[in-house]
């Protein structure tokens, strides 16, 4: 038989290589979980291939940051100062930021003691995740090797959830993690249709939900009481509510049906909301030209899922994000359901494999990276490798949206250079010397 | 004519007391010696015999002779019934009818492992000693509703529990006394895949549960009969009374038929199966049980799709069977299914005509159909030589009907049982309709009496003033009555007159609001007919354009195929970069040819011309994946209801109608190990499937397939995540003590076994036997470490190994003594944290133990994830460094191996199956897709086909929600004139008795 034989051996010794620098430098440097001590010298990243996070993409790029900050990204090699590192062959992103996640908020699922991120109760507004994230959770760090620095802690449950804050993934507490403290609260609109039934059934139709209307008609009343609240009588839910109506903090709207966004629409308009974010959204495809002009930017629910109905096209969950893309509509990915929080670090993955159905991946890059940081309010901070922006970048081997690729070489979030290693790296590695004894 | 109808009324009296050995001190006794005959009638004498102007003489409830000369003799009372016919009556064989209510057993906080009947199989679900007669008594107003919907005889069990017991069949006589109108004490035995309410024991809990008790009670029978079991059982006593009835086994799908009727094959036993009406969606396969059927005609009602928004939430397959499920009959009768009808799921027995009514329209066979209510049913509880047919011998059983069966107009006026007569209507009733002018009082009115199939109505006005009025016209009596014309009066008129003549003058007395009476005549203006008729014929027709019948796919649903069976044919795939998973790595440019689904030639510049051609220039052609742990096309997963399982297989839970099947095909995936959950330590046996789409569940199961077996260790089986505290083990500590015991009791069964004794066979220890010797391969749900370690020892102490640890995430820590013990690994690529088990998982685990020289596998236990199972075999490549062609191997050729079928698949080498994808890139990448995947050189997803297919559906679901608006809309115009009829008049009592205006 005539034939070729693949060889990825030298590949593969290069990458050994590079990963044994990478631990080394890490492994010398600090231990694990503990945070990385401020930048205290200016950094350049020179050669490599920038992804600057907004579309574009810079060949052979340099990116030097200060104090935290990025102070050049370009061409200019003469640029180049203070410590620099070579990522000739690599890749440069801007550090990714998984919105709508209950990282740090419970550690082990099925064991309720670690369980943060459900309070009793219908009407929450003024519950605060920020408070219970805790920072030396070992999901969180375990987001780092994947290029994930960032995220935006939410809670779950109720009608509304409460509110969420914006962390980056590097730090002694959650005062030093904030990005953004309560910037947004979180809305579960009501579904016209439930699925009856228990989990563990094998069929679960969908019935009518009789009371949706009424379960709306209550929102809206909940939602003009907190408009005309009065703060002569302190009232703890309301208060929380006020910076919706004075645009400090961003309503996300947790909505899958079409009748339902609609519904939203037109809540919106009555609000008078300039802006609102709706989440999950898995029949936005059908409304997509109407959330355009609407102004409605979307989180869109996580693109490895199984069509909702059976009808559906097998490709719905992954193309979803193209279908709004083209229409205009600003949209970001995010990764609630099951499984969510070790799931978060999938989130580049989730770019890649909406690429893989039609999206351009600079733009699948800027839905987990720039977009992003537009919806939750932040990018004047984080979300693209931009001058003024905070320094939380990474170096991949490759493409850092393809798992094969994907290896991360150094991160540095605010400019510090931080630890790729977890509880799960010093795991491998104490079991891999033990056979190599 | 009327004189008969009051001699028979007379008559009736002495044939009910026709019993003579019953003391009766309520009069004297006479025993009537009379015949009685029924002339000039169309008599269906059956299904297949239809005698015109035809008389049926009958004495004592017995039919004495039938036909067109029959000689009567002088005791003779005749009844004529010119223009009538005369139908056996209808028998239903699945009811619950004078059961008296079964009380549940009460809830508890723990699950129950045990029976609560003493002296009774050890299942509380097999009852096969109740009999319905111990819980009878007899309901007049349900046996009333029966009759008048054509029923004589109904066939009745208690509809509680797995093995039900004995059914009864009664006729449907009020009777004092029970003997008097019971045909059959023991007439079948009932079985269904349901649970008694009257205990709460916890086995079992699945479809696979019911299949393996159902083998054991026969095997456990056999057994008992063999002297085997020394204890005595009441309920294995009864069954073996109920051996020589006739079988009825009752499921709601038709896979449970086909599983019920596989167990049926095994023990030898024929049963008759009470279906669910979607029988149609795998005709061949039921046409193959050789049962005969009992189909229910409880048709899904048409959907509300006026609500756009609620569309979506309907799919295709709730759509197509809504459309099909009236035709299910016509496509069994056209197979040569044998089938009765019941009302079975019924809100009413009446609507079961109605309800077949549209069998008909959809083409059945109106002698089929009356069969399927006559001597089908007669023949399933081996009653035909009583019920059934009018023949000669047979019971008096009949109906007397205005038209043929299925006509305009139907109806039923008398329904004889036993030769007793039971009249709903008269049978000669005159026309009274037509335009009359009414006369009282000096005043006088214009009358409408309107007939509607006998629903006689009137409208009376006078001018323009309508009044108000209701008019009932039975056994002769004509009584009608009026509102005064005044507007405001509460007072009304009534007008009675007997009709006994057919000249259309109707003259009686009219009671006036005082009391008064006086005379009232009605002349006739015109004979005229409703109007609205004609109209109505037109759009009925317009309607059967619409009974266009949609093919049935395989699956009945969304992606289904039109056609299930392909021929197979030669395939070449020219100029892909094939990554044969061989020692031969990846070749570029090559072609490989499929001929009769195997792989026959990987070669570059191939060339068969008759070979469809398919260009993979630029793809990449791999291996179907193979996905080690898998619950997709599953009816159900777990078998919680015992500790051990093994007599449970998932081989009796596949479920090809799956829409996760074409799903993981789109993912690049071909064959699954459907695998039975983690609730217990020893689970079930698995099911090693082809995901061959469209097919049946028999066809995707592999031929010769390797045994499998699930075992669970950790917080699964001790029940550390949902309560349950009442089943050993609770603790790692009691898992290896239910091994341990297990093995050893299976050692003693087999010492037993080879000593030559007798032996009761138990399906149980014959599968762990199996495990011992070598011949079944476990597949273990494990976690941590010291569990790990432990099963292994347990495994060596018995002498075989552990084939397959799957999850294994804890696999790293003990990687090398799984290698000295010859274990393989099925993991996941990184998932982790979702319990406490999980704490230690790492990512890394796959590459650690496939450096230590172990076969691994990276598998799903998702249907999501089993979609991109390349993804997350790329995933080991950046956790651990995997080479891409080891990488490659652990979603294919090791998960093969694992399962012991890599002869077959797993790799892309001459020979093997020609399971194959098509990849747009190197798999390994996150932006591959599979445009092509292939079983045994058969596409079952297609890129382009599936982009076609996407618009069929859009098409289907248009044309069916049109149906159904039309559906509805007919009810809308329904609506309107029933609105209308209200603001006329509404009747159905004095109170809502009011004025209108035209």
């Amino acid at each position: 038989m005539n034939s070729t034989i693949h060889t990825n051996k030298m590949k593969n010794f290069s990458n050994t290589i590079q990963i044994l620098i990478a631990l080394l430098i890490s492994i010398s440097t600090m231990a694990q979980q503990t945070p990385a001590p401020e930048q205290n010298e200016t950094i350049s990243i020179v050669g490599g291939t920038a992804h600057i996070g907004n579309g574009e993409v810079i060949e052979d790029a340099v990116i030097v940051f200060d104090n935290g900050k990025i102070t050049y990204v370009g061409t200019d090699k003469t640029q180049a100062k203070g410590k620099q590192i070579s990522a000739e062959n690599n890749h440069i992103y801007p550090g990714f930021i998984a919105p709508n996640a209950t990282l740090g908020l419970v550690e082990i699922d099925a064991v309720k003691a670690t369980d943060d991120e459900d309070e009793l109760g219908k009407m929450l507004p003024h519950v605060r995740s920020i408070i219970a994230y805790n920072t030396e959770s070992k999901i969180v760090e375990s987001m780092r090797p994947n290029g994930v620095l960032m995220g935006q802690i939410a809670p779950r449950g109720g009608r509304i959830s409460g509110t969420s804050s914006i962390v980056h993934f590097d730090a002694w507490n959650w005062e030093d993690a904030i990005i953004k403290e309560d910037d947004g609260i979180h809305l579960n609109w009501p579904s016209s249709f439930k699925r009856s039934g228990s989990w563990y059934d094998a069929e679960r139709p969908f019935e009518q939900n009789k009371k949706y209307d009424s379960e709306v008609e209550n929102l809206i009343t909940y939602f003009q009481n907190a408009k005309v609240y009065n703060s002569d009588e302190k009232d703890l839910e309301f208060e929380a509510m006020q910076g919706l109506f004075e645009g400090s903090k961003s309503l996300f709207v947790h909505v899958d049906g079409e009748k339902e966004i609609q519904d939203v629409i037109s809540f919106k308009k009555q609000m008078n909301f300039d802006q609102l974010t709706i989440v999950g959204a898995y029949q936005s495809h059908k409304l997509a030209k109407l959330l355009k002009s609407e102004n409605i930017s979307v989180l869109i629910q996580r693109v490895h899922s199984t069509p909702t109905f059976e009808d559906d096209d097998y490709d719905l969950p992954y193309k979803l994000p193209k279908i709004l893309h083209d229409a205009g509509v600003l949209v970001a990915l995010e990764g609630s359901g099951s499984m969510e929080r070790m799931n978060s670090r999938n989130l580049p993955f989730y770019a890649g494999t909406a690429a893989a159905f039609g999206l351009d991946k600079e733009i699948a890059l800027q839905m987990i990276t720039l977009n992003t940081a537009k919806i939750l309010g932040v990018d004047n901070q984080i979300g693209s490798l931009e001058v003024g922006k905070d320094a939380t970048l990474f170096i991949s081997e490759g493409d850092a949206l393809d798992m094969k690729t994907n290896k991360l070489i150094q991160a540095f979030i605010q400019g510090r250079n931080i630890s790729l290693e977890t509880h799960q790296t010093e795991l491998y590695q104490r079991y891999s010397d033990k056979y190599d004894d | 004519m009327k004189h008969n109808v009051l001699i028979l009324l007379f008559f009736i009296g002495f044939l009910a007391s026709s019993q003579d050995y019953f003391p009766d001190s309520q009069a004297v006794k006479t025993k009537s010696e009379n015949f009685v005959a029924l002339h000039s009638a169309t008599i269906h004498v059956s299904s297949k015999k239809t005698i015109e102007y035809a008389t049926i003489l009958f004495k004592n409830g017995k039919i004495i002779d039938v036909g067109k000369s029959v000689k009567l003799p002088e005791n003779t009372i005749k009844i004529d019934a010119k223009g009538k016919h005369i139908y056996p009556s209808f028998i239903e064989v699945y009811s619950d009818f004078g059961i008296k209510k079964i009380e549940s057993a009460p809830r508890q906080s723990q699950p129950q492992y045990d029976p609560n009947r003493k002296g009774y199989y050890w299942n509380d679900h097999v009852r096969p000693d109740q009999n319905a007669i111990s819980h009878f008594e007899f309901d007049d107003s349900e046996a009333e509703k029966l009759r008048k919907s054509g029923f004589g005889v109904v066939n009745t069990h208690i509809t509680d529990g797995f093995v039900r017991g004995t059914s009864a069949l009664f006729a449907l006589n009020e009777s004092e006394n029970v003997n008097e109108n019971l045909l059959s004490k023991h007439s079948a035995q009932y079985f269904a895949f349901d649970k008694s309410k009257q205990s709460r024991q916890a086995y079992p809990s699945s479809i696979m549960g019911f299949t393996a008790l159902l083998r054991q009670f026969y095997l456990d029978t056999e057994a008992y009969q063999n002297g085997l079991i020394d204890n005595k059982d009441l309920a294995i006593e009864a069954f073996i009374g109920n051996k020589n009835l006739p079988q009825i086994f009752n499921v709601d799908n038709y896979l449970n038929a086909l599983r019920a009727d596989k167990i049926g094959d095994q023990f030898g036993v024929q049963y008759t199966i009470i279906g669910s009406g979607d029988e149609y969606k795998r005709v061949q396969e039921i046409k193959d049980t050789k049962a005969k059927f009992i189909l229910p005609l409880d048709f899904p009602e048409a959907f509300d799709v006026e609500n756009p928004h609620l569309r979506d939430y309907l799919s295709l397959s709730e759509m197509r069977h809504w459309h099909h499920a009236p035709a299910n009959p016509k496509i069994l009768a056209d197979n040569d299914i044998t089938f009765a009808f019941t009302s079975k799921g019924l809100e009413s027995p009446d609507e079961l005509l109605k309800n077949l009514r549209k069998s008909i329209d959809l083409g059945l066979d109106k002698n089929l159909a009356l069969a399927a209510l006559t001597e089908v049913p007669a023949e399933i509880i081996g009653k035909s030589d009583q019920l059934g047919t009018l023949e000669k011998g047979k019971i008096a059983n009949f109906f007397i009907s205005s038209k043929a069966l299925f006509e305009d107009d139907f109806k039923i006026y008398e329904n004889w049982v036993q030769g007793e007569r039971h009249i709903f209507e008269d049978i000669d009733v005159i026309d009274i309709s037509g335009q009359y002018n009414l006369t009282f009082e000096g005043e006088t009115y214009e009358l409408n009496i309107k007939n509607e199939a006998e629903k006689y109505s009137a409208e009376v006005k006078q001018d323009t003033l309508k009044l108000g009025s209701k008019l009932t016209y039975e056994k002769g009596w004509l009584n009608l009555i009026l509102t005064e014309t005044d507007k405001d009066s509460d007072k009304y008129v009534l007008l009675t007159s007997k009709i006994d003549t057919s000249n259309k003058a109707i003259s009686g007395k009219a009671i006036l609001p005082n009391g008064d009476e006086t005379k009232f005549t009605a002349t006739i203006a015109t004979n005229k007919e409703s109007e609205d008729k004609d109209e109505d014929k037109d759009e009925e027709k317009e309607d059967e354009s619409d009974a266009k019948l949609l093919n049935v796919r395989y699956p009945n649903m969304a992606y289904g195929l039109k056609d299930k069976t392909k021929e197979s044919h030669r395939l070449l795939i020219k100029n892909a970069t094939v990554i044969t998973g061989e020692s031969e790595g990846t070749l570029e440019n090559t072609d490989v040819l499929v001929i009769d689904g195997k792989i026959e030639k990987i070669d570059r510049n191939l060339n068969d011309r008759r070979a469809e051609v398919i260009e993979g220039e630029g793809k990449y052609l791999t291996a179907g994946i193979v996905d080690e742990h898998s619950h997709i096309a599953a009816s159900s997963v777990n078998e919680g209801g015992h500790n051990s399982s093994a007599e449970v297989t998932m081989e009796d839970a596949v479920n090809p109608d799956d829409i996760s099947i074409y799903r993981a095909l789109a993912g690049g995936v071909t064959s699954v190990q459907l695998l039975h959950g983690s609730a217990n330590p020893i689970g079930g046996q698995s099911a090693i499937l082809k995901l061959k789409w469209g097919e049946d569940a028999e066809d995707m199961i592999y031929d010769n397939s390797p045994k499998f077996i699930k075992f669970a260790l950790g917080e699964n089986v001790k029940q550390s995540n949902w309560g349950g505290n009442s089943r050993f083990p609770q603790s790692r500590m009691g898992v290896e003590q239910v091994f341990i015991d297990y093995f050893t009791r299976a050692k003693e069964y087999e010492h037993k076994k080879n000593s030559g004794e007798t032996y009761r066979k138990d399906e149980e220890m014959e599968t762990l036997l199996e495990i011992i010797n070598g011949e079944r391969f476990i597949s273990c749900h494990s976690y941590v470490q010291s569990e790990i370690n432990m099963l292994m020892k347990v495994a060596e102490q018995f002498g075989f190994t552990v084939n397959t640890f799957t999850h294994i995430l804890e696999g790293y820590k003990v990687a090398d003594k799984m290698k000295a013990h010859g274990a393989g690994a099925s993991t996941f690529s990184d998932w982790w944290a979702y319990k406490y088990e999980v704490n230690d998982a790492i990512p890394f685990n796959a590459a650690i133990m496939h450096n230590q020289g172990i076969t691994v596998a990276i598998n799903s236990d998702d249907g999501e994830m089993i979609r991109r199972l390349n993804q997350e075999a790329a995933k080991t490549i950046k956790y651990g460094d995997v080479s891409e062609d080891e990488a490659w191997k652990f979603v294919t050729l090791n998960p093969a191996k694992l399962l012991h079928i890599e002869d077959r698949v797993g790799s892309i080498k001459v020979g093997k199956d020609a399971d194959l994808v098509l990849w747009n890139v190197h798999p390994l990448s996150v932006y591959a897709k599979p445009e092509k995947t292939m079983i045994e050189g058969q596409i079952y997803f297609d890129l382009e086909k599936d982009l076609a297919m996407r618009e069929s559906i859009k098409e289907e679901r248009n044309f069916l929600i049109n149906k159904m608006m039309k559906a509805k809309n007919k009810g809308l115009k329904t609506q309107p004139i029933k609105k209308k009829e209200k603001e006329f008049l509404h009747c159905d009592s004095l109170d809502e008795l009011n004025h209108t205006h035209e």
